[in-house]
């Protein structure tokens, strides 16, 4: 057995799934034993059998990207419960094992995945979707790039033609439920971990934090950084259609038409909220420069 | 204190890592700190709160890159898009050295977030070696190898863990960055002599030692940052400078973190066997060199 076999098996023994109780499985899914593999390549000593020496890698890996997810997704524990969003967890890592060097990016794929599995949202499959998007949107807005924004005496200088960057870190949401309630509640409950040194992972479990009720309500939300916190701020819905269209590459004259195809504001009303929404953004600094690469 | 040229020629005395708990108290207090050491994952981002903290860190402090993942010991190549983030990092923090594990943690692109203990073998000791000095060269600074702590032997190994490092960092030419605490705890696992692997570890490689708390169970012991360091560490600890002579130290604290001023203090208790060391005669090894003075608020 080369290196590179030697670590594809053990890689592949220690990101195995635990049993329900978190114990390493005493069989493979080939029905062969776990010891017998463990046996094959580590050595006992006389306080731990091969199989034992094994289990503290696979436990650990569980615990480690198991707790790396959870701590993006702490209002989605809360509304689902311990229970359920554990078992959810460890059915989307099986799925969906981590293939970057950072445990940033671990639960990227979290929402679209949810998407395709409402047996995990206990009959209220658009809430738990709407919470989750915005978790991880919160996560993109954190630690988004962010350009270099253009200032109000920049916007003289647009025309139609122009097309208008949108910050990086910006996020867009819309949802069917105001779930920004629920989720800053739960945030301002629990606080973000560094990745660490070398030490090892403990099972944690989520704190309990009392919810809003949530009635079917649709919002739009920009999720952005402002001085280095993360904001959520509702839109209304030509605002949302006029950032989109832009964060979509249309020109502006083009994205204000698709904002206000459907409006019923009069040409007077239609240009004040223009101005306004140009003055919001130019505050919180939401429209930047294209890159040089970018021409 | 010894410098040589898998620090950077630096002289660094006791360093404490930097931890978001203390981010208040660092800013408010400007506290006297030797040097902070960083996992480089947390910095690799594109912008956000981060690299503010960061910036406002290396205005006032000296910074040392560790890392977690760069797994030298993976038998597959390295991936790109990781070196030239911390590459960018490494121009941000001016980082004297880099330290990541000896180890291996990732295979065909997927990643275990573990730092997997490696088979000791001349082939692994190739593969490790070829991957540090690619590293080394694509980043442009000295790289130092930690020894990870360890739950599990193999069959196929045909040297000592101590053995191996030696064989890995004579064959990539780098630095070491001595794990005491690391070694405390593979000896409690695996049953050797801690004193063997440091007596016989080349000191004139040691670039950084690290100390750290770890937990004895039943049946094993596990490397946990999670308390003050245990006295047999210290032991090891004196033993390893009383070698070197003096060299960066720095405390890992990882969990269950108490304030700042406990973490610091129990760093400095490494003072105690740094100041009645003396640099011993090491070819390679710079007693006094131009070294910038860190810059205290």
């Amino acid at each position: 057995m080369n290196l590179l076999e030697f670590q594809r098996r053990m890689a592949e023994d220690v990101m195995r799934p635990l049993t329900p109780d978190f114990q390493m499985r005493p069989t493979m899914s080939d029905g062969s034993s776990t010891q017998a593999r463990a046996e094959s390549y580590i050595k006992p000593n006389d306080q731990l059998t091969s199989f034992e020496r094994l289990e503290i890698y696979n436990r650990q890996y569980w615990f480690r990207v198991t707790e790396a997810v959870a701590e993006d997704y702490p209002a989605l524990n809360a509304l689902l419960g311990d229970t359920i969003f554990s078992r959810l967890i460890l059915e989307y890592l099986k799925e969906n094992p981590s293939t970057s060097f950072t445990l940033r990016n671990l639960g990227s794929k979290l929402p679209q995945w949810l998407e395709a599995h409402p047996e995990f949202a206990n009959r209220r499959q658009d809430l738990t979707l709407d919470v989750a998007r915005l978790e991880w949107a919160y996560v993109e807005a954190f630690d988004g790039a962010s350009l270099s924004p253009l200032m109000a005496s920049d916007f003289t200088f647009l025309t139609a033609e122009s097309n208008l960057r949108l910050q990086p870190h910006l996020q867009l949401l819309d949802l069917k439920y105001p779930v920004d309630e629920l989720v800053l509640a739960v945030h301002q409950e629990t606080s973000r971990r560094d990745i660490m040194s070398n030490a090892v992972s403990e099972r944690k479990q989520g704190s309990k934090v009392r919810l809003p009720k949530m009635r079917r309500s649709p919002i739009y939300l920009a999720i952005h950084r402002y001085e280095n916190s993360v904001y959520y701020r509702r839109l209304d819905h030509e605002a949302f259609l006029l950032l989109i269209a832009l964060q979509n590459g249309r020109p502006l004259g083009s994205a204000l038409e698709a904002a206000f195809v459907q409006s019923s504001l009069s040409p007077e009303g239609q240009a004040a909220k223009i101005q306004e929404y140009f003055s919001h953004a130019a505050e919180l600094g939401w429209f930047c420069k294209q890159a040089e690469n970018e021409g | 204190m010894p410098a040589n040229r898998f620090n950077g020629f630096s002289e660094y005395g006791v360093g404490i890592g930097l931890r978001v708990p203390h981010y208040d108290h660092i800013f408010a207090e400007q506290p006297i700190v030797d040097w902070f050491e960083i996992i480089s994952e947390n910095y690799m981002v594109d912008g956000g709160r981060a690299l503010e903290i960061l910036d406002q860190i290396l205005d006032r402090y000296r910074v040392v890159q560790h890392g977690v993942s760069m797994y030298f010991g993976s038998a597959q190549p390295a991936d790109r898009e990781h070196l030239k983030r911390l590459k960018t990092l490494t121009r941000r923090t001016k980082t004297p050295w880099l330290s990541d594990h000896l180890c291996w943690g990732s295979v065909d692109g997927r990643y275990t977030h573990d730092l997997l203990p490696m088979p000791y073998t001349f082939e692994a000791v190739r593969t490790t070696a070829a991957r540090i000095r690619e590293v080394q060269d694509f980043l442009e600074i000295p790289i130092a190898v930690e020894n990870v702590s360890s739950y599990a032997e193999f069959h196929q190994s045909e040297m000592t863990e101590w053995e191996f490092l030696n064989e890995v960092v004579e064959a990539a030419d780098c630095g070491i960055l001595l794990d005491v605490n690391n070694i405390y705890v593979s000896s409690q696992n695996h049953g050797f002599d801690p004193f063997e692997y440091i007596n016989s570890v080349p000191v004139e490689r040691i670039a950084q030692i690290h100390v750290a708390g770890h937990s004895k169970f039943e049946k094993y012991t596990l490397d946990t940052h999670d308390h003050p360091v245990l006295d047999p560490v210290w032991g090891l600890y004196a033993r390893a400078i009383e070698r070197t002579g003096p060299t960066a130290t720095l405390l890992e604290w990882d969990d269950n973190i108490p304030s700042f001023n406990e973490v610091h203090s129990e760093a400095l208790k490494a003072n105690q066997y740094l100041e009645s060391s003396t640099p011993p005669a090491i070819p390679g090894a710079v007693v006094s060199s131009n070294v910038t003075e860190a810059v205290h608020p």
